[in-house]
């Protein structure tokens, strides 16, 4: 699985690159406080403008992308990233599924512009918010609205180290068990998309006595059917069922199908399509 | 960065901005020795939260609006909380607006240590960034990561995660941490408040370039205590107003010859952030805050962008006592949040995030859906101002090589901790490749 080209005695070459995203992912690098300089040594930071002027000409031996495809320039510019670097690694929703701009994708996106802009002439934008991995290969993504920074290190010392990084594709129940809490469905009633979501955040939002709302993804085998059929059970409305897929994940193949099928469910009931 | 020099004309072009929140360029034209245009180029790609929050819940903006900026999500989430309280009828009471407060608190001590120590810090001691710095000033570094990580813990521990926290729902919060988990974070924060009073007095003894503000400023001003949470509209011409009256005064304009949304106060280019904080409400610091501005060599008002790096360590100082204080005075067995019905209405809500006004807008309708929403970030409303010091600094610096014009234009835009990807929904994009 390692890419034994990065084996050499110079401390691998790291670039940080940013598309449509709100800079959380990248912040989550520098949020490794008492990490940070460690890394720094470990690695040679070659280009990350968010944190430095300092610039160090391609090629790359790894890079870190934040961010999704919205327009015509990024396509092109994701091409030639792929182009200068040994390793690409995705971090966060945005990058591995398209980001909560992927709602975009369910609607009219010159709808959409003049909500927003008046005039909406002068933007250039795609009717699709797509992650990188639509356009380029990928060797490793980090999920996560935002990613977790023990993910993150844990990623780079693999790279460092020239071993597979672990990470975990189950759910977040497993997580949930490990920590000790108590199931907030079970116990509470509370809607939780922890067991179709992807570990990771370590079952944050259960121990804060809330439901899971998915910002880490589908898990590898997610039943989506059996809980939107639970969650409609226990009483959610349908419409607010089909949401809870539409997210910041809401373009990732699991989901993306189970609120369309929600929805497909609703039309043919005559019930909730309100928008 | 490129210089392209004709007979007469040059141009300055700066393509990517580097350690600002966001992509944007800067573009500086020359003719005959003048400045004839300054553009401050965004290039950000637009993402639409205005129009995809059209048809989803009255609960959801807390979690959405948050994804609009990883630096200051908490801004997003208590300003649409205000707001659709606002239209709901509801006011938390005064548990759960201390608890807000305290995240607040936990952001502003992140955003600011941020951007003082990685970002703008750099700039005056002469160094490309924080991880070159670190080599000579290794405690300097230290201490900037310190201050930050206490931020961070705070918003994890009160808000479950520093960026995007989870804790934070329409009428409050989903869970209420315990006064022995907070006492316990108190010695981090005695040594933050150490660090903080070093912090000012490092940054007063950097060279800063003169430059007096003549615009507007604007900020909140609560009853009591530093602007933070809450507070009326109060302006340097002496206005006060409710938030619900933003739209009366504030305009954003989309002209096709800018790159930007002009907003304006009453028609004019105002300013909001640190230096607007500080100048509309210097009787509100805290006696500690009050006296280091005071020996750091502020006055009750400052004008300077370039000292807003001296008013941030200011607000630093004042945001470890508030978090302090507040931590003293927790309370157990209270309610974590209040209920909130949907009902059919306009709210508005405004915050201070740590650069600067955020307004938000709502329309519900009877069963909570939103019908229509409103996000004015500050940078955006900071813009015409950024483009306006850069065109003043250039034309006194036009002497100067291209290099070292680059860099004082950078630095200048630094001074307003800009948030790109917070603006850019309410920016014109304009990709401009020379």
């Amino acid at each position: 699985m390692f890419d034994e080209s990065l084996r050499s005695a110079a401390p691998p070459k790291l670039a940080v690159w940013k598309f449509a995203s709100c800079d959380g992912c990248q912040l989550s690098l520098l949020n490794c406080e008492e990490e940070l300089l460690a890394v720094a040594g470990a690695v040679s930071i070659a280009y990350f403008p968010e944190a430095t002027r300092a610039q160090v000409e391609g090629p790359y031996d790894v890079s870190l992308v934040e961010g999704s495809v919205t327009t015509p320039e990024e396509i092109e510019r994701i091409g030639q990233i792929r182009e200068m670097s040994k390793v690409v690694v995705t971090l966060g929703a945005c990058a591995t599924a398209g980001g909560i701009q992927a709602l975009r994708n369910f609607a009219d996106v010159a709808e959409f512009r003049s909500v927003v802009y008046a005039h909406p002439e002068y933007l250039s934008t795609l009717a699709r918010s797509t992650p990188i991995s639509a356009h380029v290969s990928v060797d490793y993504e980090l999920r996560g609205c935002p990613i977790d920074k023990g993910q993150l290190v844990e990623l780079l010392g693999a790279l460092v180290e020239h071993r597979t990084p672990r990470i975990s594709t189950y759910s977040v129940c497993a997580e949930c068990k490990r920590r000790g809490n108590t199931c907030v469905m079970v116990a509470h009633g509370t809607p939780c998309l922890g067991p179709v979501t992807q570990a990771g955040c370590g079952a944050l939002c259960p121990a804060f006595e809330r439901g899971c709302y998915g910002c880490f993804g589908p898990q590898n085998t997610p039943n989506t059917a059996s809980l939107t059929d639970h969650l409609v059970r226990t009483g959610m409305p349908p419409q607010a069922a089909m949401r809870v897929y539409r997210t910041f994940n809401a373009a990732s193949e699991p989901f993306r199908r189970e609120s369309e099928r929600q929805e497909r469910a609703m039309a043919a009931s005559g019930t909730g399509v309100k928008r | 960065m490129s210089s392209g020099v004709s007979e007469r004309t040059q141009t300055l072009q700066v393509g990517m901005l580097a350690r600002v929140e966001g992509e944007g360029g800067l573009h500086v034209e020359i003719r005959d020795g003048h400045v004839t245009d300054v553009e401050l180029r965004i290039f950000e790609p637009p993402r639409f939260y205005e129009a995809f929050l059209r048809g989803r819940a009255f609960t959801e903006p807390p979690d959405i609006t948050a994804r609009i900026c990883g630096i200051c999500p908490v801004a997003y989430q208590f300003s649409s909380c205000m707001a659709i309280e606002d239209v709901c009828g509801v006011t938390v009471p005064e548990h759960i607006g201390a608890m807000r407060r305290l995240l607040y608190c936990g952001e502003w001590i992140e955003s600011h240590a941020l951007h003082m120590y990685l970002l703008h810090a750099p700039d005056f001691l002469g160094y490309p960034g924080a991880i070159e710095m670190a080599a000579d000033h290794p405690d300097v570094v230290a201490r900037g990561l310190r201050l930050k990580k206490t931020g961070n813990d705070l918003m994890d521990l009160v808000g479950g995660r520093s960026v995007h926290p989870i804790n934070v729902k329409v009428g409050g919060f989903y869970h209420r941490p315990k006064a022995a988990e907070l006492h316990a974070f108190r010695p981090a924060l005695e040594q933050a408040l150490e660090d903080a009073v070093a912090t000012v007095r490092l940054v007063s003894t950097f060279d800063f370039p003169d430059l007096e503000q003549t615009v507007p400023y604007l900020s909140l001003r609560p009853s009591t205590g530093y602007p933070i949470e809450a507070g009326d509209v109060v302006t340097t011409l002496g206005d006060v107003w409710p938030v619900r009256d933003f739209r009366e005064h504030l305009a954003e304009l989309h002209v096709p010859h800018s790159t930007a949304l002009h907003s304006t106060l009453d028609g004019e280019p105002y300013v909001v952030g640190p230096l607007a904080r500080y100048t509309l409400n210097h009787d509100r610091l805290s006696p500690l805050a009050k006296e280091l501005a005071h020996e750091a060599g502020l006055g009750p008002t400052c004008r300077n962008p370039f000292r807003s790096l001296v008013v941030r360590a200011v607000e630093l100082v004042e945001a470890i006592v508030e978090a302090l204080r507040i931590i003293d005075a927790w309370v157990d067995g209270v309610s974590a949040s209040v209920p909130v019905e949907p009902r059919a209405g306009m709210g508005f809500g405004a915050t201070e995030a740590p650069r600067g006004v955020l307004f938000h807008r709502y329309a519900l309708d009877d069963d909570g859906t939103i019908l229509d929403a409103q996000i004015m970030p500050p940078t955006a409303q900071n813009q015409p101002s950024i483009e306006a010091d850069l065109r003043e600094l250039a034309e006194r610096w036009v002497a100067v090589g291209d290099h070292d014009l680059t860099h004082r234009c950078e630095q200048a835009i630094r001074n307003y901790d800009p948030c790109i990807s917070c603006s850019v929904h309410d920016l014109d994009i304009r990709i401009d490749r020379h």
